[in-house]
């Protein structure tokens, strides 16, 4: 077996040296009983290199890739272009096959790419202190949630979730909120070309520890943070924005700047690809310092070695679980490194100019799509403003328009009843995201098809 | 009995016409391949990018007047610089493809580039967890082509696999016993957890809504059967187990310890970070076990990245799978490969569900590696990993033992991995002297004061994919630091000497947080790049 270096002249050399007969005498504290008698059911015998990337080449084939079609998909997983220059560092061994730097002294490249990756993210999310990443956009958001709870020190129990925040994380706080005391105050989302902000800002109430907003939104649509927070901290309850395209941090004020106090997303859509949905990568941060102690995850901070150089190493590890088991801020114990290293190499590639760029030509590509959407009979856009992501409505059911365009290799939107299954009111919707990617003529594909499916 | 070192040098070899010295300070800081390398932010330019992308046109946008006003204070380099960047600072990293790495209950083991190969393919890298599934069927078939071997190889029921990691899945396994339990309206308040658990055991079971209790160890480094016995009551909800355990011995009791754990009305959640020792030898579901996380990024060798990211898949009981979190595959008769979620868990008879533990369907990247990984080693060679494994260990213990204190080794063999303590040790080096000690000889150390039942603990796992050859450098290298330690030799105090960092103030970097990078010439929170002009 190629992995495997021992020879059997090896294995006998060294059950020798221990004193054992053969290699069921380093078993013998398995009780007969639990020992396995034959080989695992089914499955085949090992296979050589060329025989698994068979299989495996023969199983993606059945999918059909965002590159070879017509692809406008968002909704929380977005397409952008990944320089080759990423995934060659990603791939360099001593960043793949690495583990937590816990010895410091020999990790320094992983320690620093932390703490620039954590500064990169603290600046993009308008805030003082961003942690080492997490597993996704979903848990960084329950985790937000948590932490809310942590600092208003259990005496408000409220969680108050935008409607229009991606059906799937409120699924995630909800889920995690029933073994909880937290109660989740939650609204189905309306079909309105601006978020119900009014709406949201009278659900909050002196037990609200959180009002958690999410911006765009999952319409597409630009909430005014600064007003919700107002409004939040009026009650003294915290903001928790969450950001699924940080591609948009590019174009419109950041959440930090705009007031919020825990900013959270996935960071997915920088340097990490799609991926069928992961591994993505947490983003985690908040905008004041003073909140750095009720953190979840791993920190990563500067300091000096014996000799006076700076250093790297992972700190405040007194708030995690390998010092404070049942008491720490969270289980989390891994975060999502090689992701975030994909994310750091690429923004350093992009830098300000590159993101500010690359902003401006998704939103413009954008706006030219929902200008052409818009001719089409029956189809209207929903949205006031947007980024590169939008909401049109079909006049019939999305979900059966996405299916059978899907039928002539046109991935044209994620509709609003694969989201919000249980809302007929929704049903007509479908969200149309446009990166750089997307070509014009992918654009035109996308409305002729449109057009004839309409008609 | 071997060279220190396979190129046949050794130390203090006189090499005729040569002397050894000590060079100068250069004006760099360099040394030779050594670099000292800056912070991106130290030096990017303001506008440079290493990405063309047109420049805006202007004109309207549709941005709500929520366009941005000030810069970000974001750094950009060129590609060539990019690369450069990162190149050097990942020479200041060790790793599996440099050496030995013997982190005891990481298992870090060679990484498979074939695994990378296929992670890559288009239709799996490049694939939208929203598309429809008509155009996604090739990813399903894997997550569930997976999730079949996994119920294999443990012999049990079910599996979520949506978990993000090995703590997540903990988390999954546990909500899946609160939710059992809650369905028969039997409210429970307490997880019982040995000492020498993992950090993630208590902090999952307390993020759970459980109060987490200790449960005693005997003098063999397991959990002590009658004390167990004596606790459990119908307040208990469930105990976790780590098996193989943290102190890498079998629990011999588990099948016993399952049993009385039911008989009292609870569950039982195994730890399977170690379950690398036993894959293809022994099934945790014969041994009574309802729900065990696997490490994908341990035992199926998907990469560690320097800390994640990881995937968790929880294998379930019969008692337990139907309150498995949504989403998860589902194969029917005519072999399609179906994707249940909250509008379709009806039809799949899965209407318990405890609810959702993340936006997506899992870890599909780490899902395509470690099914590569299953069908390179097959039923054979997995079951060769885990008796190579379990081999190596064993060999590390015995070639040790005479001079590091092996506290259960009288009792019998390891499995993957061999505990020692500092016993021995003078009285002023410590666990930690001896890992930087280490350091300096060309290795990454080992897991040290883990776990917390034995003093000083050194936990060393050296997995299957290390040569006989690359043992015994090892060993020659862990015994000649473990016998400066016992001599109380005062220069271990300041290794390494030879890393890229003399050893790091921790205290400093605790008690004055630098978390984000800050230009000292810039007023305090204004981001420094754009002080310096830019546009």
């Amino acid at each position: 077996m190629r992995y495997l270096p021992l020879t059997d002249a090896d294995r006998s050399a060294m059950l020798a040296k221990i004193g054992a007969p053969d290699i069921d005498a380093l078993f013998a504290d398995v009780p007969e009983e639990a020992r396995l008698s034959g080989p695992i059911h089914g499955l085949p015998m090992h296979a050589s290199e060329m025989a698994v990337e068979k299989h495996m080449r023969r199983l993606s084939k059945k999918n059909l890739a965002a590159a070879d079609a017509p692809f406008f998909l968002g909704a929380g997983a977005y397409r952008h272009h990944v320089p080759a220059s990423v995934d060659h560092i990603i791939q360099r061994g001593e960043f793949l096959t690495a583990y937590t730097p816990y010895q410091p002294e020999i990790a320094q490249g992983t320690l620093q790419m932390l703490f620039e990756f954590q500064s990169q993210v603290a600046r993009l999310y308008g805030c003082a202190v961003a942690n080492a990443s997490m597993y996704d956009g979903s848990t960084a958001c329950w985790e937000a949630v948590a932490m809310a709870s942590r600092v208003a020190r259990g005496k408000k129990r409220k969680v108050v979730l935008s409607g229009a925040l991606h059906p799937h994380y409120a699924e995630v706080v909800r889920t995690m909120a029933k073994f909880t005391d937290d109660e989740i105050a939650g609204a189905p989302p309306s079909l309105t070309a601006r978020p119900d902000d009014d709406g949201l800002i009278a659900r909050i109430d002196d037990d609200t520890s959180c009002v958690v907003v999410q911006y765009p939104d999952i319409l597409g649509r630009l909430p005014d943070l600064s007003r919700i927070a107002e409004a939040a901290h009026e009650k003294g309850a915290l903001l928790i924005a969450v950001n699924t395209e940080p591609v948009a941090l590019g174009a419109i004020q950041s959440p930090g700047e705009l007031g919020a106090d825990i900013v959270v997303g996935e960071g997915q859509a920088i340097g990490v690809g799609l991926q069928f949905g992961g591994p993505y990568l947490g983003l985690f941060a908040v905008r004041d310092e003073k909140h750095v102690r009720q953190m979840p995850g791993r920190l990563c901070g500067e300091t000096v070695d014996a000799q006076g150089k700076r250093g790297f190493v992972l700190t405040l590890s007194t708030r995690e679980q390998h010092i404070r088991r049942e008491k720490a801020t969270s289980n989390i114990c891994t975060n999502s490194g090689l992701c975030a290293l994909a994310f750091s190499v690429h923004m350093t590639l992009l830098g300000e100019e590159g993101l500010r760029r690359l902003a401006m030509e998704n939103h413009r590509l954008a706006c030219l799509a929902a200008d052409r959407l818009a001719k089409v009979p029956g189809i209207s856009v929903l949205n006031d403003s947007f980024f590169n992501e939008f909401t049109v409505q079909l006049g019939q059911d999305a979900r059966q328009v996405v299916r059978e365009l899907a039928g002539k290799d046109i991935l044209a939107g994620v509709s609003l009843g694969r989201l919000f299954p249980d809302n007929d009111a929704l049903a007509d919707g479908l969200l149309v995201a446009v990166t750089e990617t997307t070509t014009e003529e992918d654009i035109d594909t996308l409305v002729s098809a449109l057009e004839e499916l309409l008609a | 009995m071997n060279a220190p070192n396979q190129s046949g040098w050794k130390p203090g070899t006189p090499v005729e016409g040569h002397t050894a010295m000590n060079g100068p300070d250069t004006a760099t800081g360099n040394r030779a391949l050594m670099l000292e390398e800056p912070l991106i932010f130290e030096i990017a330019g303001n506008d440079t990018t290493g990405v063309d992308l047109p420049e805006p046109q202007g004109g309207k946008n549709r941005l709500g007047g929520l366009e941005r006003s000030a810069p970000i204070g974001l750094p950009g380099l060129s590609e060539p610089e990019t690369v450069r960047h990162y190149t050097r600072l990942s020479r200041q990293n060790y790793a599996i493809d440099l050496g030995l790495f013997p982190l005891g209950s990481c298992t870090m083991k060679h990484n498979p580039r074939l695994n990378e190969k296929i992670a890559r393919m288009p239709g799996f890298a490049d694939v939208h967890p929203l598309q429809p599934v008509d155009t996604v069927r090739g990813a399903l078939e894997v997550a569930n082509e997976l999730a079949h071997w996994l119920i294999e190889l443990t012999g049990m029921h079910g599996v979520a696999m949506s978990p993000k990691a090995g703590a997540h899945g903990e988390l999954c396994g546990i909500l899946c016993i609160r939710a059992a339990l809650e369905a028969r309206g039997d409210a429970r308040e307490v997880i019982l957890v040995p000492e020498s658990a993992h950090g993630t055991n208590p902090a999952t079971a307390a993020f759970a809504g459980y109060r987490v209790e200790d449960i005693p160890a005997n003098g063999d480094g397991r959990v002590d059967l009658e004390a167990l016995k004596a606790r459990l009551g119908p307040d208990v909800a469930g105990v976790m187990i780590t098996n193989p355990n943290t102190c890498g011995l079998f629990e011999r009791d588990m099948k016993a310890i399952s049993d009385a754990v039911h008989a009292a009305g609870g569950f039982v959640y195994c730890d399977g970070a170690n379950f690398n020792a036993i894959v293809g030898k022994v099934r945790p579901g014969d041994l009574g076990v309802d729900a065990m996380h696997i490490n994908l990024h341990k035992t199926f060798s998907t990469p560690h990245g320097g800390g994640g990211p990881g995937s968790g898949p929880v294998v379930l009981s019969e008692a337990l799978s139907p309150y498995g979190p949504l989403p998860f595959t589902a194969r029917t008769e005519d072999g399609v490969v179906h994707l249940v979620e909250e509008e379709n868990a009806d039809e799949f008879a899965h209407t318990k569900a405890f609810g959702r533990m993340t936006a997506f369907h899992g870890q599909t990247g780490m899902f395509t590696r470690a099914l590569a990984y299953i069908l390179s080693h097959g039923a054979d060679g997995l079951k060769q990993v885990a008796e190579d494994a379990v081999l190596n260990a064993n060999y590390l213990l015995r070639s040790l033992d005479d001079v590091l204190d092996a506290p259960f080794a009288h009792s019998g063999p390891c499995m993957h991995e061999a505990l020692f303590s500092d016993k021995g040790f003078a009285d002023d080096i410590s666990t930690l002297d001896l890992a930087k000690a280490l350091i300096d000889e060309g290795y990454h150390p080992m897991t040290m004061y883990f776990p917390l039942v034995v003093h000083g603990a050194m936990l060393v796992e050296p997995t299957e994919t290390e040569s006989k050859a690359a043992l015994d450098q090892f060993i020659l290298a862990l015994r000649h630091v473990a016998e400066r330690a016992k001599a109380g030799d005062e220069g271990m105090k300041s290794a390494p000497y030879y890393a890229p960092r003399r050893r790091l103030d921790e205290t400093l970097a605790a008690r004055k947080p630098l978390l984000a990078w800050a230009d000292q010439s810039a007023p305090p929170g204004k981001p420094s790049l754009s002080e310096q002009g830019g546009r």
